[in-house]
Parts: structure tokens; C-alpha cells; sequence
């Protein structure tokens, strides 16, 4: 079932990747640019570091892994779900029927709806980061650490993943709502990038138990970095995160059968 | 005149329409507003008056940007022109005998007029609840109305261009991308233009990006009290797109009459 | 191949009432309707806007679920086995495309291809075969946005047909398409019932479309069944007038005979209904002997005539 929608996600993809090839010169440049968008946040930051050397307590390479860590996170589950949320536009215009006549899933119909080389470019200056940020940590290398560094990334695709889902089930009540949800995948991609605790405790309470963005690189970079938890919590914290990521997973999955289920009652 | 007018209250009401969608974005405005908020009050924390700010100062800004995004449309993009362009249907436009820039300046202050209240609002009072910012006194507040007023020509001014280059574009993703990048850098919306480095903050304020965001911004804080400098550095470069916008409607009209669209 | 036995369908729609407060009503949108559709069969189904039509099709599809009542398509139901039903039927919704705007009508269809597992081999015999039949040659690499509306709808019958499903359903297909157009997807049509045995359903504005592909003709209207059965009986069974047109050889006061009475005059042409009751060979003897008559015609009514009048007065069956 898992692997059939994997096969099927590959090739449409495949698929809408070969559409966009006949125009390759308008495809590096669109690469460059959804490059260049996605710096954006980096300049920021490295503006911030010419001004001071320690954010919160974080040094420029610190802040580098976590802007790398939740970079690559949130650009891959961008590339993969990332047009989930044109949801609320296939029901306003009456073509999710359309979706629902064909024997595919319809949200794997509407991820793949585009896809195109030029989603790279939102992997690329969040991946370079990444890489570039590792050997300038001033870390001692443990297996444990080593082991957490691909176990975020992973994690943090798989809550990103999810989150999409969700914000893209919410347009099943709120056809016009797709913006509300921004502030979650959006802001979600916005606020991982920083370390957590220049939010404040509250914020860092709320986004451990509530809204649950610290799994993503927060809580097993606390570990990478050799820092105290803020908040206290126990080291099972640390490696919590695919088991959030599974949690929010199955919420997402709950979500889109009940927003699905409603839509084909309602028509609308 | 009237006709213009007429315009731009048609263009309120569509817009007013879509209030859904306007209220989900405000909601995430204001939420960017704290995150943003988050990171300048740690930046501010380890350099209290940087920029001629302090931390009240730089919470209030990134309120007030998250507030101007959709009446100066700091995500950049063009206008609805572009895609009566993409249709041919520019041609009808140009033969009314309406100006086509006058038409469609009409058209987006009817729009920003109802962005100014569904957008404008909601972040600054948001960020109130939570936090102190820095109100400025009702002579500002006039102020601070002159030179939106003037981010928006400017910003019309831009995006009209932007528009246009679709005449000569096949594919305009490109230029939309540019767009997005250089408006939300150069704005000071990405981070305040203040704590620009060296000359890319000598640079960043003299381009027209600074006209839409930063200037208003330091008005609203009582920064900058040279009213007539601020509003002829504002008034120049909308003057400035507004004449390479007459240009190049010009050269668009001799290509459609050339290629006959 | 279709089975429906007494369906119901009823939404929940929510009024403002006040400034904040707001009604919900239940809204039937289809009540109660039963039909049976057999594998071959070309099926037109009628009816004025908002009669249920669509609320049908979608129930029939698998999009929406039915309120009340059972439904089976191909022996499957729908709104339970969406996707194994999807594999057996084609759909097309002519107000809007199933294909991909920015796509090239190729790429759409091999998309397709994908979406349902056909194989290449297959698919290149299917695709040939469907090129010519509709005429897409010329446009088969134009991106859908740049099509015509006939071209576009050629794609989409093409798109819907690329898994050669046993049952085809259109919703409006010759929806504001021009007149040559029209006949090319009329044409198709018929070949692939009558040669390739395909059941086809139709919804329709499009009375011509009715008169020259359906056998069979269902007609809905308030979301109930007001006629199923062959065009001819339709025409039988709703009373309305046939009409003799007289011209006489000069012109005259309005002709009086006994069973008909004259609706329309122009000069020497006058227009006589005659109500289905009576006898029209003995109007036209009466009138022929006693007016000097030119030339007589009898015109049968008119679809339209018969689809205003069921639509008026709901003829049970």
C-alpha cells in the first residue's frame, strides 16, 4: 500500500519533471532564483552575526546547523507536499471531483500537481548550510550525536510532512483559509531556523506540547550542541522526535479521511 | 477624475469580497509578527541601541511591517494586468479611452485602501496586547498617512513594470521571483535596513525598496522628522517608475500595433 | 451496468439569517429516484438546472455518498469502492477540464496513462486510435490553455477514455461547443456504442444532442424521476398540440373548424393546433374542403415543445 503510493508518487512526479524539461533555460533560472527566495532567511542571519556574535546564547555556527537542520526539513517536505496546499483552489473550482474520479488518491494527485526541477532550488542553500555548518560546531563527535544529525533531518521531514497535511485538511472546512495555515508550515519553517529559547519559555512550552515544531531540530540539537534543556525535560526528549512525527502522522491521516468523508457528503 | 474614483471604490469592494481569505492571512501576518518580534528582541537583548533603535522600537517594527505587507504588497508580484496581458485582452484595455497606468494606479489604491483596514489592523493590535509599543503622537500618525500613501505610488510603480515586462517575456516566474527577492530584502521586511552593514545599507536606502517599508517605519517611530525629505525621496522615485512605466506602456502599444497582439 | 433504487440525496445548507445568526435547512437535491441502466445502452438524462442532475452523476462516479438508497455501478458501490470503480468508468465534466492547464495534451494523457497503469504498448495503439477518431492530431502538443473549447473537449473525451472503461459518463459534453465541433463529438459517440459496446450516459442542455444519440431518455426535475423511456413514447406522453400550417390562397379571417383553432396568422398563413385527442386527418379533410388552400403541413412537435411542457406540468410515470 505504503510502497504502491510510493511507486505511483515517483512516477507522477517523474512524469511532470519531463513536462518541464522541454524549457531548460527557464528552468535554471527559476532554480537560481527559488534559491535566492529561500537565502532569504540566511541573510537575515548573517546580517545578525555581523552585529553580534552570540544570538541567545548561540554562536553563528550553531545557529547555521539549526538554520540547516530545519532548512532541509521544511525544503524537502515543501518539495514533496508543498502543493498540498492548493487544496482549497481544486474545490473552489469544482476540479477535486475531477481528482476523484481517478483511481489515485487525490491528495498524491495534487502533490505531485507541478512538480518540477525547480523545487531544488529550495534544497540548495538550506542543504549547502547544513553541510558547511558541521565542521565548524565546536562539538565532540559521539556516536550518539553523530547518529542524531541525519535522525533530525529525518524527523523534521516527517513533521513537516505531516504538518502540510494538516494545513491542507484545514481548507476541507475553511475553503479560503490557506493563509491561516502559513503561520504553521510557514512559520513553522521560520521559527526552527532560530534557536528556540530567544522565543521565550512560554513559546518554548507551547511549541514542546502543543504545537510540537521543538522535534524538529530543537530538542536532539540540544544534545548535538551539548546544551541544558531550558525546559528540563528528560533525555528521552532528545530522540522523541520520530515518535511525534508518527503521532502527528496519524493525526494528518485521521484528518484528511474525516475532511475527505465530509467533502463527498456535502459536496462541498 | 470620477471615472478613476470609481475605480478604485470598484476595486475596494471586490476586494472586499474575499474576506475569508483576508482574515486567514492577517492571522498569519500577526503571527509572523511575534516570531519576527522574537529575533530582533534576541538581537536587540545583545546590542541594546543598535541602529539608532532600541527594543521597543524593534518590536514595533516588526509589527508595523507584518502590517504593511498587503497595502504596500511587500511580496512584490505584478498586478491583475498581467494576466489580461497573457489573454490578449490588454488590447480592449488600451483602446478605451482611459490611461492604461491611471486606470490600473485607480485600481490597486482600491485595493490597498481595503488592505490598509483588513491587514493593516489586525498585527499592530495583536502585537499591543502583548507587548508595549512605541505609539507615535497624532501629528505622526498624520505623518506616518502621508508617507503610506506614498510607499503605495511607489510600490504601484514597481509592480506596474513588472507587469508589463510580461509583453516581452515568454515565461514570467522569473521575473516575479526577482520581484519577491528584491522587495522583501531591500524593504527592510526581511530585517530592519538600520542594521544594514557599510555600504549595503547605504545602497539598500537609497533604492526605491526603502520607500515602501523603512521610511515609513522610521516616520511611525519618530526617527525621522525631516518630513520633506523623506516624502521628496519618495516622491522622486515614484516620479522616476511612473515616467518608465509611460515608456514602456508606450513601447507595448507600438508592439501590439506592430504584431497586432 | 448501473443500478440506482431509491436514492436520496440532501445537503445542509446554512442561511444568514441575521447579522450573525444563521439558519440550517435540509435541501433535497435528489428525492427517492430508482433506473436501471443496461450494459450498451446510450442514456440521455434531462433536466432544468438545479434538478439533480449533477447530485446523479456525482453519486453515480463515487464523489459524493447518497443519503439514503443503494447505488451500484458495475456490480460495485461507488461511494465505498471509489477507486476500483475508477479503474472501470470514464468521466468527462464539460464546464471544466480534467486535464492539466500548462501540460501539453500528450503529456495529460500520459499522465493518465499512469494514473490507471496502462501499458505502453497498450496505450500507443489506444492513443493512435483515439487521435484519429477525434481529430487531435494538430493540437496533440499545444499546452491545454491554448486549445480551443472543441479541441479541449476532444482532449478531455480522450483523457476519460485512455483505461477503455465500459462505461462513459459526460456531464454536459457539447456544453458551448461550436457547431462542427459538436458533430465530431456526436459522431465519436455513437461509433464507440454502437462499436465498441460502450455504455454511455449523458447529461444535457442540448436537446439536439438527445434527439441524435439517446435511445433512451431519462428526465429529472425538483430531484425526481419525471419520465424514463424511448423519445417517441416521451412525445406520446406529454400532451402537447401538433401544429398544421395552412396557406390559403389569399389572406382571410382565422380558419374555423371543429377540434383545432388557429394560434398564429401571416397574411395568407395561418398556424392551427391541434391537441393530441384529435384526429388530425380530420381536421385537414375539413379544412381542405371547405378553404381554398394552397398548400397544408403537419409538424410534429418539437423536443422542445415537450421538454417545456413535462418540465411545466410532470408527467408521472
Amino acid at each position: 500500500m505504503v510502497a504502491e503510493s510510493v511507486r505511483m508518487y515517483v512516477v507522477l512526479a517523474g512524469t511532470w519533471m519531463r513536462a518541464a524539461a522541454q524549457y531548460p533555460a527557464s528552468m535554471v533560472m527559476l532554480v537560481v532564483t527559488q534559491a535566492a527566495v529561500t537565502s532569504l532567511d540566511l541573510a537575515a542571519i548573517l546580517i545578525i552575526f555581523v552585529h553580534t556574535p552570540r544570538l541567545g546564547g548561540f554562536s553563528l555556527p550553531e545557529v547555521m546547523f539549526l538554520y540547516g537542520t530545519a532548512g532541509v526539513s521544511f525544503s524537502v517536505a515543501d518539495i514533496l507536499l508543498g502543493t498540498a496546499e492548493r487544496l482549497g483552489e481544486h474545490i473552489r473550482q469544482g476540479t477535486l471531483d475531477a481528482l476523484l474520479v481517478r483511481p489515485v488518491s487525490p491528495l498524491l494527485q495534487i502533490a505531485t500537481e507541478d512538480f518540477s526541477p525547480r523545487r531544488i532550488g529550495k534544497l540548495v542553500p538550506t542543504g549547502a548550510v547544513l553541510v558547511l555548518s558541521l565542521p565548524r560546531l565546536d562539538v565532540h563527535w559521539t556516536p550518539d550525536r553523530i547518529a542524531l544529525v541525519p535522525l533530525m533531518v529525518a524527523g523534521g521531514i516527517w513533521i513537516f510532512s505531516a504538518l502540510w497535511v494538516l494545513s491542507a485538511t484545514w481548507q476541507f472546512a475553511v475553503v479560503d483559509g490557506k493563509q491561516a495555515t502559513n503561520s504553521v508550515t510557514y512559520g513553522g519553517g521560520y521559527l526552527t531556523q532560530y534557536p528556540l529559547s530567544i522565543f521565550g519559555r512560554d513559546a518554548l512550552r507551547a511549541l514542546t506540547w502543543v504545537l510540537p515544531l521543538a522535534f524538529v531540530n530543537w530538542e536532539p540539537a540540544l544534545r548535538v550542541l551539548d546544551r541544558p534543556d531550558p525546559l528540563g525535560l528528560p533525555v528521552f526528549f532528545h530522540f522523541a522526535s520520530p515518535l511525534v512525527a508518527a503521532v502527528l502522522s496519524l493525526l494528518a491521516a485521521l484528518a484528511w479521511r474525516t475532511g475527505l468523508r465530509r467533502y463527498r457528503s456535502t459536496g462541498s | 477624475m470620477r471615472l478613476y474614483a470609481w475605480i478604485a471604490a470598484y476595486a475596494f469592494r471586490r476586494y472586499s469580497t474575499y474576506r475569508v481569505a483576508a482574515l486567514s492571512a492577517t492571522l498569519t501576518n500577526t503571527v509572523f509578527g511575534f516570531l519576527r518580534a522574537g529575533v530582533l528582541i534576541a538581537l536587540w537583548h545583545a546590542r541594546p541601541s543598535l541602529g539608532g533603535y532600541d527594543v521597543a522600537d524593534a518590536v514595533t517594527f516588526s509589527f508595523l511591517t507584518q502590517a504593511l505587507i498587503e497595502p504596500v504588497r511587500v511580496f512584490g508580484g505584478s498586478l491583475d494586468l498581467t494576466e489580461r496581458i497573457r489573454t490578449g485582452d490588454v488590447s480592449i484595455d488600451l483602446h478605451r479611452p482611459a490611461d492604461l497606468q491611471g486606470w490600473w494606479l485607480a485600481d490597486d489604491l482600491g485595493r490597498a485602501a481595503f488592505a490598509v483596514i483588513s491587514r493593516g489592523a489586525p498585527p499592530m493590535i495583536g502585537g499591543a496586547l502583548v507587548f508595549s509599543l512605541r505609539w507615535p503622537s497624532p501629528a505622526t500618525w498624520a505623518a506616518f498617512a502621508g508617507a503610506v500613501l506614498l510607499a503605495m505610488l511607489v510600490s504601484f510603480g514597481l509592480r506596474y513594470l513588472v507587469s508589463l515586462a510580461v509583453f516581452w517575456l515568454h515565461d514570467d516566474r522569473g521575473i516575479h521571483a526577482i520581484s519577491l527577492v528584491t522587495t522583501m530584502f531591500l524593504s527592510g521586511m526581511i530585517i530592519p535596513l538600520v542594521v544594514f552593514p557599510g555600504w549595503l545599507g547605504t545602497l539598500a536606502h537609497a533604492l526605491p525598496w526603502a520607500a515602501l517599508i523603512q521610511l515609513p517605519a522610521d516616520v511611525f517611530l519618530g526617527k525621522r522628522t525631516d518630513l520633506l525629505t523623506v516624502y521628496a525621496f519618495q516622491t522622486a522615485w515614484a516620479a522616476a517608475l511612473f515616467t518608465a512605466g509611460r515608456l514602456l506602456t508606450m513601447a507595448a502599444r507600438r508592439r501590439l500595433v506592430i504584431n497586432g497582439g | 451496468m448501473i443500478e440506482v433504487d431509491d436514492v436520496s440525496k440532501s445537503f445542509t445548507v446554512r442561511r444568514r439569517t441575521g447579522r450573525l445568526r444563521r439558519s440550517r435547512t435540509l435541501v433535497g437535491a435528489v428525492d427517492r429516484i430508482s433506473f436501471t441502466v443496461a450494459a450498451g445502452e446510450f442514456v440521455g438524462y434531462l433536466g432544468p438546472n438545479g434538478a439533480g442532475k449533477s447530485t446523479t452523476i456525482k453519486m453515480l462516479t463515487g464523489i459524493l455518498t447518497p443519503s439514503s438508497g443503494r447505488v451500484r455501478v458495475g456490480g460495485l458501490d461507488p461511494s465505498r469502492q471509489r477507486t476500483a470503480l475508477a479503474r472501470r468508468i470514464g468521466v468527462v465534466f464539460g464546464q471544466r477540464t480534467t486535464l492539466w492547464w500548462d501540460l501539453p495534451l500528450r503529456d495529460s494523457l500520459t499522465l493518465i496513462r499512469h494514473l490507471y497503469r496502462v501499458d505502453r504498448s497498450t496505450h500507443r495503439s489506444r492513443l493512435a486510435e483515439l487521435t484519429e477518431l477525434l481529430d487531435l492530431g494538430a493540437f496533440l502538443d499545444t499546452p491545454v490553455r491554448q486549445l480551443s473549447l472543441g479541441q479541449r473537449m476532444r482532449g478531455d473525451l480522450a483523457a476519460a477514455l485512455v483505461h477503455d472503461p465500459e462505461l462513459l459518463v459526460l456531464d454536459e459534453p457539447t456544453i458551448g461547443l461550436d457547431v462542427v465541433s459538436k458533430a465530431t463529438v456526436r459522431g465519436f459517440l455513437t461509433r464507440l456504442n454502437a462499436e465498441q459496446g460502450t455504455t454511455i450516459l449523458l447529461t444535457t442542455h442540448d436537446l439536439g444532442d438527445i434527439e441524435r444519440l439517446c435511445r433512451r431518455v431519462m428526465v429529472i426535475d425538483h430531484g425526481r424521476l419525471a419520465y424514463d423511456g424511448s423519445l417517441q413514447d416521451l412525445r406520446a406522453t406529454v400532451d402537447a398540440d401538433r401544429i398544421l400550417i395552412v396557406d390559403l390562397a389569399r389572406a382571410a379571417a382565422p380558419i374555423e373548424v371543429d377540434g383545432a383553432r388557429v394560434v398564429r396568422t401571416d397574411g395568407p398563413r395561418q398556424w392551427l393546433a391541434i391537441p393530441p385527442a384529435v384526429n388530425a386527418a380530420t381536421v385537414v379533410a375539413a379544412v381542405a374542403g371547405r378553404y381554398d388552400v394552397e398548400d397544408i403541413a403537419l409538424r410534429e412537435p418539437g423536443i422542445e415543445d415537450v421538454i417545456t411542457r413535462l418540465y411545466r406540468t410532470g408527467v408521472p410515470i
